[in-house]
């Protein structure tokens, strides 16, 4: 185990510079989860770390050294790829036992580190079978106890969820989970799926553009964004954005689309009438009889909550509900966002205004 | 329900029991028997028949120009006593084993240095299939003109370097004669072998060598570990062909030596179209022919074996 450090990291593919300068600090059995949209660099920068391709600039340590010109065989690290990449005419044994025999361990050193790995994966019955004979979740599985057996400083995991079902991407989230809680690996985890990053992660760290968006734990960046982008990425359904301007003379409040009065526990500084983009996150609304009137235009019961599209000032928003209303399309109601959880972004920038 | 309420209920009348013929008409079995006529017959007429009349004729005592007379195993028992026989089917083992051993090593070599990245790679790998394209019979009389006694560019340029005085008889000299077809006929089959192994190369996922190599593989790891076991199957199929297509050449040493200097380069092919065609006797070339039979059947058998799926090939593929 080790921490691993990434200081002002660039890439560029010839002359297109796909990372602008990324430092992420890893401690120590760190659970880190790299998630953004595609094209975000995410993959380019876990494969820096991996070796597999170089750094253009900046350096990536991993315990105190440093390895931009290191072999990726000498990094002591193990990487889950997308596509598994298990080697199709090998065993699931010598799957898992490949980088022992090239090491040049003995036969019964590769056998017990394979069975050891087997059974903590619950692979043992399928060590004889060849990776077409599994399923996805055996063979992701496989995937995994390849890693182990290597006991390495940092797991790399290269969206190893994303050829799944939904179902069993569920069950092997709380898997993989459960593995880092017992073996307390430093895990660099990169995903587009932001549920799998808020489940999974010690430490998000959100990619746009190939610049770090912002890092913190799963519930910091949900309570406190950043900047809008992080605030829409982060949170299902998406936080909802009204454009508009900040009322701080009297009491604070916000002026909404079409004139919809919205509250505001506390308006920045000198910011009466700057305009501003407003944020609330779908299960910060209640009914309320001071709430901003809104029409509702589809319910989507899932069980547990209910989903609400509404109209509010024009702008369609969507609000969820734990509480069974009985609602109907064409329904007006008032709508108030919890004045304490709204945030308040600047309308170019994009920066958090609020505290 | 609604669907019974509504059915018109004089459809009912119109229901007859289906005749034969009816019954034909919609049986698959029937219709794809009909789809695969022109290929059987394609088949039979000309490779079942031809086939079957040469190993007929080596049974006979045909003749150009005579209908011959079963004489049972009589141009066998002749063939068993002949040396220059004897020798050529030496000559077409020897020519067969040495010229595709080195096209696979050539051919392999090729493919993997085609596979890397590198500058003019499409352009590289149009090259490497110029022998390929150019026809047997202009390549074979090129090489004769290469290897010519008196007029050799090689000679020539040995000279000219000071390493040599005489010319050097290369379609003369016994040994000679046999390296100089060899090496024609390499020259002919490394791109067959090459573009075929490149096909298969490229099939292997990139990911497999990204994991090696986190895994700690060398490059000759890789190779020896992912590459080889996996392009087995089709190293399994183009060297079967290039086998075959060895062992039955013709057109390049009819074109180069016709089988000399003294019966050197005769291979099964060219011996049989000498005895056949040449002096006539129709009987003993299709026993030449048909005794190369043996010799080509191994030859399947072991692509037969080759080609079987292997166990990591078998189940599902659902990646």
């Amino acid at each position: 185990m080790s921490s691993v450090q990434i200081r002002d990291v660039r890439k560029s593919f010839g002359n297109f510079e796909v990372l602008h300068g990324v430092s992420i600090p890893i401690e120590d059995g760190e659970f880190v989860v790299l998630v953004g949209p595609s094209g975000c660099g995410k993959s380019t920068l876990l494969r820096m770390l991996a070796g597999l391709e170089n750094i253009t600039s900046g350096t990536i340590s991993i315990g105190d050294r440093v390895v931009n010109n290191v072999q990726p065989k000498e990094r002591d690290i193990a990487m889950v790829f997308q596509n598994y990449a298990l080697y199709p005419h090998m065993t699931v044994a010598d799957n898992m036992g490949f980088s022992l025999k090239l090491r040049g361990a003995k036969p019964e050193e590769i056998s017990t580190g394979v069975k050891r790995a087997a059974e903590i994966l619950a692979l043992t019955p399928l060590l004889d079978r060849y990776p077409r004979q599994l399923s996805g979740g055996q063979r992701q599985r496989v995937a995994m106890g390849r890693a182990i057996v290597r006991d390495p400083q940092v797991f790399l995991f290269d969206e190893p969820l994303s050829n799944l079902d939904a179902k069993l991407r569920v069950a092997m989230r709380t898997e993989i989970k459960e593995l880092h809680q017992r073996l307390k690996t430093t895990t660099v985890y990169v995903t587009h799926d932001q549920i799998e990053a808020m489940t999974m992660a010690d430490k998000i760290v959100v990619m746009h553009d190939g610049i770090v968006e912002q890092m913190g734990t799963p519930l910091e960046l949900y309570d406190t964004p950043a900047n809008q982008f992080v605030a829409g990425f982060i949170g299902s359904p998406a936080m909802n954005f009204l454009k508009g301007k900040v009322k701080s003379n009297g009491v604070a409040g916000f002026e909404g689309p079409n004139g919809v009065k919205l509250p505001l526990k506390t308006a920045p500084a000198n910011s009466e009438g700057q305009p501003a983009v407003y944020g609330v996150r779908p299960e910060h609304f209640t009914i309320a009889d001071d709430g901003a009137e809104a029409e509702i235009v589809v319910v989507e019961p899932t069980g547990s909550e209910t989903q609400v599209f509404a109209k509010l000032g024009g702008e369609q928003i969507v609000a969820v509900f734990r509480e069974r209303h009985q609602f109907s399309p064409g329904d007006k109601v008032r709508l108030k966002p919890d004045p304490a959880l709204v945030h308040l972004f600047d309308e170019t920038t994009g920066k958090r205004l609020n505290g | 329900m609604a669907d019974i309420a509504i059915a018109p209920r004089r459809a009912k009348t119109e229901i007859r029991e289906a005749s034969a013929w009816d019954q034909l008409k919609h049986n698959r079995n029937w219709l794809g028997f009909w789809f695969m006529v022109p290929a059987l017959a394609f088949l039979i007429f000309f490779l079942a028949y031809p086939l079957g009349l040469g190993i007929w004729l080596s049974f006979t005592d045909t003749r150009i120009g005579r209908v011959g007379q079963y004489v049972g195993t009589e141009n066998y028992e002749w063939l068993w006593d002949d040396a220059i026989f004897w020798l050529s089917v030496f000559n077409t083992l020897l020519y067969t084993f040495v010229a595709s051993a080195i096209k696979f090593g050539i051919g392999l070599y090729l493919a993997l240095l085609l596979n890397e990245n590198m500058p003019f790679k499409a352009m590289l790998r149009a090259l490497v299939l110029i022998p390929f394209i150019v026809p047997t019979v202009l390549s074979a009389l090129a090489f004769w003109w290469i290897f010519d006694s008196q007029f050799s560019i090689i000679s020539w340029s040995l000279k000219q370097m000071g390493l040599i005085t005489e010319n050097i008889n290369f379609l003369g000299d016994t040994t000679w004669a046999r390296i100089c077809v060899i090496f024609a006929n390499i020259w002919r089959g490394v791109p067959f072998v090459a573009i075929t192994l490149l096909a298969g190369l490229q099939t292997v996922q990139p990911s497999l060598y990204e994991a090696a190599t986190l895994d700690g593989a060398s490059r000759w790891q890789m190779f020896r570990f992912i590459t080889y076991p996996l392009l087995t199957p089709i190293i399994a199929v183009v060297m079967t062909f290039s086998v075959l297509f060895t062992f039955t050449d013709f057109q390049l040493i009819w074109a180069m030596t016709r089988g000399g200097p003294v019966n050197a380069t005769h291979l099964m092919a060219t011996l049989s179209y000498q005895r056949a065609i040449i002096a006539g006797q129709l009987g003993e070339g299709a026993a030449i022919s048909s005794a190369m039979i043996p010799f080509l059947l191994a030859a399947i058998m072991v692509s037969w074996f080759g080609l079987q799926r292997r166990k990591w090939q078998q189940g599902e593929n659902n990646d």
